[in-house]
Formats: C-alpha cells, sequence, structure tokens
C-alpha cells in the first residue's frame, strides 16, 4: 500500500561538491541507460542520490504496509462472520508480505534491515499518513479496502515499471496480490448497502465521510509542492505526476460510489464536460501536514504498537538465532 | 530498543518451483536464523496463492554472480554468433521442418 505522501519530509539534497571525471562519466552512462528506459539492477553503478532516494521511498513504502496492518487487525476479532474473517485475515497477512518483499528491495540497496527498522521506530521514517486514522466500525474495513487500497492500486501500477528493477519486481508481485484487497472491501459494502438495515447503510455513509478526504491526500502534495517529483520522474522512479493520479482517482471512483449508493462529501464534485474529467473541491493541505508531522488522530498508537512489537519480539529473535548456532555447533560436533 | 546487525537474522535467496516439471525460479529473499526456519517463511511469503510446490532456500552470502562491470565483455561477442542460431540458415522450403 503506497502513497505518494510518502516522498514528502526530509529529503537527501544532492551532493554539490565537484564530481571527478570518472564520476561525470558513470553518471553520463547512467542517466543514458534511464534515457533508453534500461532497467537498474542493485549491482550497477548508480548516483548516490538516485541511490538514497529509492532507499527512502521503498522503506517507507514498506514501513506503510507493516503499519496498515494494524487499522485492520484490529476488526480481526470482530469480523461479523467467518467468511469475513478468513477474508481480512488473509488481507492483514498480504500487507505482511508486501511489507516483506519491499524490505528486501530496499535492502538491495545497502541499507540493513535494522536500519529501516530503526528509522521507523524513533520517527525518522514516515510512512502513508493515512494509517494514522481510527477504523471505528466495521464499514471502516470495507472502506478501506476499497478507497485506501483503490489509491494504493492507482499509485502502485506505474511503479511496476519504476527504473530500479528489484523495486519494480517487488510491486508486480504487490499490484497482482492487491486487487482482491479492493474487491473484496467493495464487495463487503455492497452487501452491506444492498441487504443492510438503515443503520448499516448509514455507517457505510460515515465512513465514507471519514476517509474520502483523507484517501485523496494518500496522493501527496499538489505538483507545485512537491519539488522534489520531478527528478524522481526524471529517474523513471515516479511516472505519473500526483495531481494527475488523483485525478483519476477521483474520475474512477464516482461511478464506483453511484453503483454502491453512497454520496462523496464534496459539495463541488462535478463532471466537467470541457475537461473531460471532474471537479472537487480543496484539500485540507493543513490537516495533511499535521498528520504527516506526526500529529494525526492515530499516530502515537500507530508507532507505540510497532515499537512495542518489535521489543516484546527481540527474546524471540535472540533465541531463534542462539538455537542455530547451537544446531550447527552440534552438525559440526556429530 | 536492540538494532544492531549482529543480532539481525541471515538473508537467504528463495527459490521456487511453481509446478512439477518446471525449474525452480529465484523469487526473493528473506531473513530466518536457520534452514527450517527460512523454508517455513518462505512458504508463507512467497506461496500464499499456490504459486509453489517446492522451495529451495540459499545463505545470500553463498551465492557467487558474475561481476555487472564484466558484463560488456562476458556477453557480448556472443551477439555476431548468428551462425549459432538455426534460423541463420537458409534451407529450401520443400525441405520442410528441418
Amino acid at each position: 500500500m503506497y502513497t505518494q505522501a510518502m516522498s514528502v519530509g526530509p529529503q537527501d539534497v544532492p551532493s554539490k561538491k565537484i564530481k571527478s571525471a570518472e564520476e561525470a562519466h558513470a553518471e553520463a552512462a547512467f542517466e543514458a541507460r534511464i534515457d533508453a528506459g534500461d532497467f537498474i539492477e542493485a549491482k550497477d553503478w548508480m548516483p548516490e542520490h538516485y541511490r538514497k532516494t529509492l532507499v527512502r521511498q521503498i522503506s517507507q513504502h514498506a514501513h506503510s504496509e507493516i503499519v496498515g496492518m494494524l487499522p485492520e487487525g484490529n476488526w480481526i476479532g470482530r469480523a461479523p462472520t467467518l467468511k469475513r474473517k478468513a477474508i481480512l485475515l488473509a488481507k492483514v497477512q498480504d500487507e505482511a508480505g508486501h511489507g516483506l518483499y519491499l524490505y528486501s528491495a530496499a535492502e538491495t540497496l545497502g541499507t540493513s534491515r535494522d536500519q529501516m527498522l530503526d528509522a521507523l521506530h524513533t520517527g525518522k521514517a514516515k510512512y502513508s499518513s493515512i494509517f494514522n486514522y481510527p477504523t471505528l466500525t466495521w464499514a471502516d474495513i470495507g472502506v478501506v479496502g476499497w478507497l485506501v487500497d483503490g489509491a494504493a492500486i492507482m499509485n502502485q501500477v506505474p511503479l511496476c515499471r519504476c527504473s530500479y528493477a528489484p523495486y519494480a519486481r517487488a510491486m508486480i508481485r504487490v499490484c497482482r496480490e492487491e486487487s482482491f484487497h479492493q474487491r473484496q472491501g467493495y464487495e463487503s459494502l455492497l452487501v452491506m448497502m444492498r441487504e443492510g438495515t438503515a443503520e448499516q447503510k448509514a455507517m457505510v455513509q460515515d465512513a465514507v465521510n471519514r476517509w474520502w478526504w483523507p484517501a485523496l491526500m494518500m496522493f501527496g502534495p499538489a505538483d507545485k509542492d512537491s519539488p522534489n517529483s520531478e527528478q524522481s520522474m526524471r529517474w523513471g522512479i515516479k511516472r505519473i505526476t500526483n495531481d494527475q493520479l488523483r485525478q483519476k482517482f477521483v474520475d474512477a471512483t464516482v461511478p464506483q460510489a453511484e453503483i454502491l449508493g453512497i454520496s462523496l462529501p464534496d459539495p463541488d464534485l462535478k463532471w466537467n464536460e470541457a475537461r473531460g474529467e471532474h471537479d472537487f473541491g480543496a484539500i485540507d493541505w493543513a490537516e495533511f501536514w499535521r498528520v504527516v508531522g506526526g500529529d494525526g488522530p492515530m499516530n502515537r498508537e500507530r508507532l507505540g504498537a510497532r515499537v512495542k512489537a518489535w521489543d516484546d519480539g527481540a527474546w524471540v529473535r535472540e533465541a531463534a538465532l542462539a538455537h542455530a548456532r547451537k544446531q550447527a555447533t552440534k552438525d559440526i560436533a556429530a | 530498543m536492540s538494532t544492531t546487525t549482529q543480532t539481525e537474522w541471515p538473508l537467504w535467496e528463495v527459490f521456487v518451483r511453481n509446478k512439477a516439471g518446471l525449474d525452480h525460479k529465484h523469487c526473493g529473499s528473506l531473513h530466518a536464523a536457520d534452514a527450517k526456519m527460512a523454508i517455513q517463511l518462505a512458504r508463507d511469503v512467497y506461496t500464499r496463492r499456490q504459486e509453489g510446490t517446492s522451495i529451495w532456500v540459499v545463505p545470500s552470502s553463498q551465492i557467487t554472480a558474475s561481476d555487472p562491470g564484466d558484463k560488456g565483455m562476458y556477453f557480448d561477442p556472443m551477439e555476431d554468433k548468428v551462425y549459432r542460431h538455426p534460423t541463420f540458415y537458409e534451407l529450401p522450403d520443400a525441405l520442410n521442418h528441418m
């Protein structure tokens, strides 16, 4: 589950130091490969800034998958039926898998798993701001699947063509699995809207009202406010801009909301014949930056849960290593 | 927080056979304390949708790879050896499927 909002935050400024002739030559060759649409592999030469940008993006993408398990995991024990529980368990397990594919992809760039986790746990690394909102009712789980995973898919499909091959390969695997996430969410909402009581329908509408704007924020700041996008586009790390993706998402979602029979909480949302796209209202960027900055409704709980899981699991990690060492010595002795 | 690299589980490369009769293909990597755990985790991480019938794991440190810097020197010489391919030879149509 990726959001372009993760490319916000402290950026690595490209080194201004004078390059050696060799370095300049290597960089020109690298740029030529990018221009030719070549994929870059882990052991290939790459500019330091390209490497850092990718480590930041891929690790924050991985963190988002892992932290994203929390709002949904919150409902596993309270799923209304065994079927919904099995589906939700499978989805949350997928998110763990996606996190692992992505950590592995980031590790190919020379960062360690522990370094990445440390950055998350100390608050240095970000994760998608969407997970700092609470899942208050069962309808939230359906809406997260429909809108949050829907927005993530919009973001992730172009990443399958990312110039960094290990990331692109991980994304292909993720995208193959992600479509079930959105469909199961939408289907659970359909059941509630078609067969549910008036209260259940109101619950769906309430969940949509709360998640709509945060879902739009998942695409990150407006293009004019994302100065790093241009370099990422240039390097083929990013293929479509934040605003373009957001527009695509709105246009795709409007008819889905109609079929569902719910309204989207934006009085300015309407079809613009001349543009061939929907117009939509202004996003509350102050809220976005507040949540990114650590002051959303659930930031402390989410990070606290991750740190606690890591600390509580320390003895398991150590015991497993100790066991492996003991077995290895036994094998040698035998 | 115990986040020193000494406590990090070693890295393993995972190869999965999709179905009987096919070869094992590299599909990714993961951290595990030992080989047995690596197999178990590989099952959970890489075969959640029946993608495999068999798994190999190899410590990543045991893989020897060709140097990407030698790519040209290593592989380009094959570029002009088109006569290694059957399509290089033009034969009369009458011969039919040789």
